[in-house]
């Protein structure tokens, strides 16, 4: 398996041919989650041990007698991907320092759905990463418990319907917006934080790449499409995740060291949100007055964004 | 023979599992085991031994570090005490499930509700039904022998199960107390290097964790529950090894002048030297007392408990934890259903006493047996509450 | 190097006996779920139109399955014993050179 240095040119034969991620699990048609995690393994290669949280990628991929995992695989509980993962990455450095392992690397990357990020897994994440764990943890946010039935979780955004933030006649919905665990992790000084989407395949491998490369803490949060739980075509998968970025819903940016840098160009003027909203079902409760409020929502975040992209200088540049 | 020293047992503990070369230590602090980590911590600091000290930030954490660690071969221990007990609750029964050799040292002390940082039982019991092998130590030579033992034992492949040692809090864990070290040279040959089952390793990968759906999820509880019941056989041989080497002997129940006794107590943990001095006491005034001390808690040892009870025809079960609304105290309630079908069994006195750190002096048993004696209901009754 | 299965731990048939079950049910066979065909799942499956294929590989990149792949000629295919008919391939292909077509009963 060669290590390819130009990605600049969008061409699947520089993508890794080996599937880390056997087909035959179970997930949903159109799966942007399994799509992300695919092209996760690809970039990451074999050298890795996976923790993982319970969650959709866990459920689909572990039934037992079956695994759809040809790397090794760990999965205990929901919210300790980050306390295994922790747990992983010092068993790999004493047993290798004393001899009774192989002397080579191998990356712990713990990886975990909303839940197991921001959520009820909040607590072992952080203290992970405060320890300085040689760990990259990856969230794949579908921006609900998608797995139980589509229940709301802090990374659900603003005014989403899911199962428990219902659109009913009184509340309209999710109310408060996505809990921005990239910021939780730049304050906790970890050097690499990225956001990725599937829809940007080779971004998304970059950004793996050089996260797996950090030799400490590194975080990537992946947006994941779900048709399912979204309530859109299958189809549509992909494209709902180009306008996410395009409307700057999920902008695409890297913070290294605290530098942050757009890492996939929008449009001089986005798309508005609309464009986003209109395919899928969980926003069909949404009235003009309401897509005017997401609207602003997403403009006051893209706007704190661009602020630190050309205000805030690198932790090294200080 | 080492030679003998005096030491806190809880610094022992973290000595002997020094002794036992782990490679990673996951602690989280909480009173009364915080000496057990801070001296753990000491040693791995100095430099004296290899291994990672992960500074967690729970104890949720620190089991679930560990069976991580444990997972890529690594000999991994972790110590707590009720409210980390409680918190870890959720995954010990995984970590068992998953049959990963985790060794824990348990420092005795009452749950919260109200909070109580002295000892009782009451943070082991919510436990039983973990799958986990469950110890009690009765002094500190015990404690420095059991936690080397236990690497052993949960390592063996004909168990790989977790351990649990209790460590009565602050009764136990505080004492200063005359201890002899095995050597290094001595643990090593007893303790080899850990040889996982399989590892989570590049080289060779395996997928752990996976989920059962109802179609197989039975047999895999039979084949979980057969593996500690089956487990006892290698406990105790280990056992047997180990008295061979350090002419110390244990096994799953120990009595002390029980034989031929008409009234049996039976205890569990440190309590038991207290006892076993009111025992003398009163055989020395001629009555037939004998006591009977459980130290595998599980798997549950009842052949070994039927022979030391043989044909006594009372037994003070001395229950150092609640059950609230049961049929009893736990340990009382296990006896007697083990008892329940045999034709010739004792009659059960269940005394609740020492909790949330209360003394039980050498009086104290004197006093119950007394009372036993005068008892005529069945009912499990709290010793020495003020009415 | 990939070491090959654990000796004595042969597959058994399924449903297993409670002592065939592996210790902590771990799998030892990594990426043994192809043994599950999803196939069935489909209600429609993607055909090619080789003539304004441009090979570019990005239905490929974009399968969630990862069941898609290239034939001797380079042209795409996608494997139906996991294609599960989600059609983002014939959705993302430039050309249009896929189409989704429904399943016969």
């Amino acid at each position: 398996m060669t290590i390819v240095q130009n990605y600049e040119l969008f061409a699947p034969k520089l993508i890794d041919s080996e599937e880390y991620f056997s087909a035959g699990h179970r997930a949903c048609q159109g799966c942007g989650e399994v799509l992300a995690l695919r092209h996760i393994l690809k970039a990451l290669g074999e050298d890795v041990i996976i923790s993982n949280a319970t969650g959709c990628m866990e459920i689909v991929s572990s039934a037992y007698p079956q695994t759809a995992w040809t790397v090794p695989y760990i999965h205990v509980a929901f919210e300790n991907a980050g306390a295994v993962g922790s747990g992983v990455e010092s068993a790999v450095k004493a047993l290798r320092r004393k001899g009774r392992i192989p002397d080579r690397d191998v990356k712990s990357v713990a990886i975990a759905g909303d839940g197991g990020t921001a959520d009820i897994g909040l607590q072992a994440l952080s203290g992970a990463m405060e320890r300085g764990h040689d760990l990259m943890f990856v969230c794949l946010d579908n921006e609900a418990y998608m797995n139980t039935g589509i229940q709301r979780s802090s990374l659900t955004p603003f005014m989403a319907a899911t199962t428990t933030s219902p659109a009913g006649r009184e509340i309209k919905g999710q109310r408060t917006g996505k809990k921005n665990v990239c910021e939780i992790m730049v304050a906790q000084g970890v050097s690499y934080v990225a956001t990725a989407c599937p829809s940007y395949p080779i971004d998304l491998v970059n950004k793996v790449k050089k996260a797996k490369a950090v030799k400490g803490p590194s975080y990537l949060h992946v947006f994941s499409m779900c048709p399912t739980g979204w309530r859109c075509a299958s189809e549509l998968t992909i494209k709902i995740g180009r306008l996410a970025v395009e409307t700057g819903v999920f902008p695409l940016y890297e913070v290294e060291n605290g530098k942050y840098r757009i890492t996939v160009e929008m449009p001089e003027r986005r798309r508005p949100v609309e464009d986003y909203l209109k395919h899928q079902g969980r926003f069909s409760h949404l009235n003009a007055e309401d897509i005017k409020l997401v609207q602003q929502k997403v403009d006051y975040e893209m706007k704190k964004l661009m602020d630190k992209v050309s205000g805030l200088k690198g932790w090294d540049e200080i | 023979m080492g030679k003998r020293v005096g030491m806190e047992v809880a610094i022992a503990a973290s000595e002997a599992v020094a002794l036992c070369n782990i490679d990673v230590a996951a602690v989280y602090p909480i009173t009364p085991q915080s000496h057990m980590a801070e001296h753990l911590a000491d040693i791995i600091h100095d430099g004296r031994i290899d291994a990672e000290f992960i500074t967690v930030e729970s104890e949720h954490s620190s089991i679930s570090a560990c069976a991580g660690a444990s997972a890529v071969g690594a000999r991994a221990y972790t110590a707590t005490s009720s409210q980390g007990l409680m918190l870890m609750h959720e995954i010990l029964p995984i970590v068992s499930a998953m049959r990963l050799p985790v060794v824990m040292g348990n420092a005795n002390r009452a749950v919260s509700g109200p909070l109580n940082i002295w000892n009782d039982h009451t943070d082991i019991m919510p436990q039983r039904d973990s799958g986990w092998i469950c110890m009690f130590a009765e002094n500190g030579q015990e404690v420095v022998d059991m936690t080397i033992q236990s690497f052993k034992i949960a390592e063996h492949p004909d168990v790989m199960l977790p351990v649990v040692l209790n460590i009565d809090g602050f009764q136990l864990t505080h004492m200063i107390e005359p201890l002899e070290f095995p050597t290094q040279a001595q643990v090593n040959k007893f303790l080899p290097p850990r040889k996982p089952f399989a590892t989570l390793h590049p080289d060779n990968p395996v997928s752990m964790g996976c989920f059962n759906m109802p179609d197989i999820f039975t047999e895999t509880m039979k084949a979980k529950d057969t593996a500690l019941k089956n487990s006892k056989k290698t406990i105790v041989k280990i056992w047997n090894e180990w008295g061979k080497m350090f002419g110390r002997h244990y096994r799953p129940v120990e009595t002390y002048r029980a034989k031929g006794a008409e009234t049996l107590i039976l205890t569990m943990g440190s309590m038991g030297e207290t006892a076993s001095i009111a025992v003398d006491e009163m055989r020395g005034k001629g009555r037939s007392v004998g006591l009977v001390k459980l130290r595998l808690w599980r798997p549950f040892p009842v052949e070994e408990l039927r022979a030391a009870i043989g044909g006594a025809k009372t037994l003070i079960v001395m229950d150092r934890a609640v059950s609230f609304g049961g049929a009893g105290g736990p340990v009382a309630t296990e006896i007697k259903s083990f008892l329940f079908q045999d034709r010739k069994r004792p009659r059960i006195v269940d005394f609740i006493m020492g909790l949330g750190g209360r003394d039980v002096a050498v009086d104290d048993f004197i006093a119950m047996v007394d009372r036993a004696k005068k008892k005529k209901d069945e009912t499990y009754e709290f010793y020495g509450v003020r009415e | 190097m990939k070491k090959p299965l654990k000796k004595g731990l042969r597959r058994p048939s399924w449903p297993e006996k409670w002592h065939e079950v592996t210790p902590g049910c771990m799998v030892f066979t990594p990426g043994n779920a192809r043994t599950y065909k999803t196939g069935s799942w489909k209600a429609r499956h993607p055909v090619w139109n080789d003539e304004k294929c441009i090979k570019c590989g990005l239905c490929y990149i974009y399968c969630p399955e990862g069941c898609i792949k290239p034939n001797e000629q380079g042209f795409y295919r996608a494997d139906l014993d996991y294609c599960k008919g989600c059609g983002i391939c014939a959705h993302e292909c430039w050309p249009e050179a896929i189409t989704m077509e429904e399943e016969e009963e």
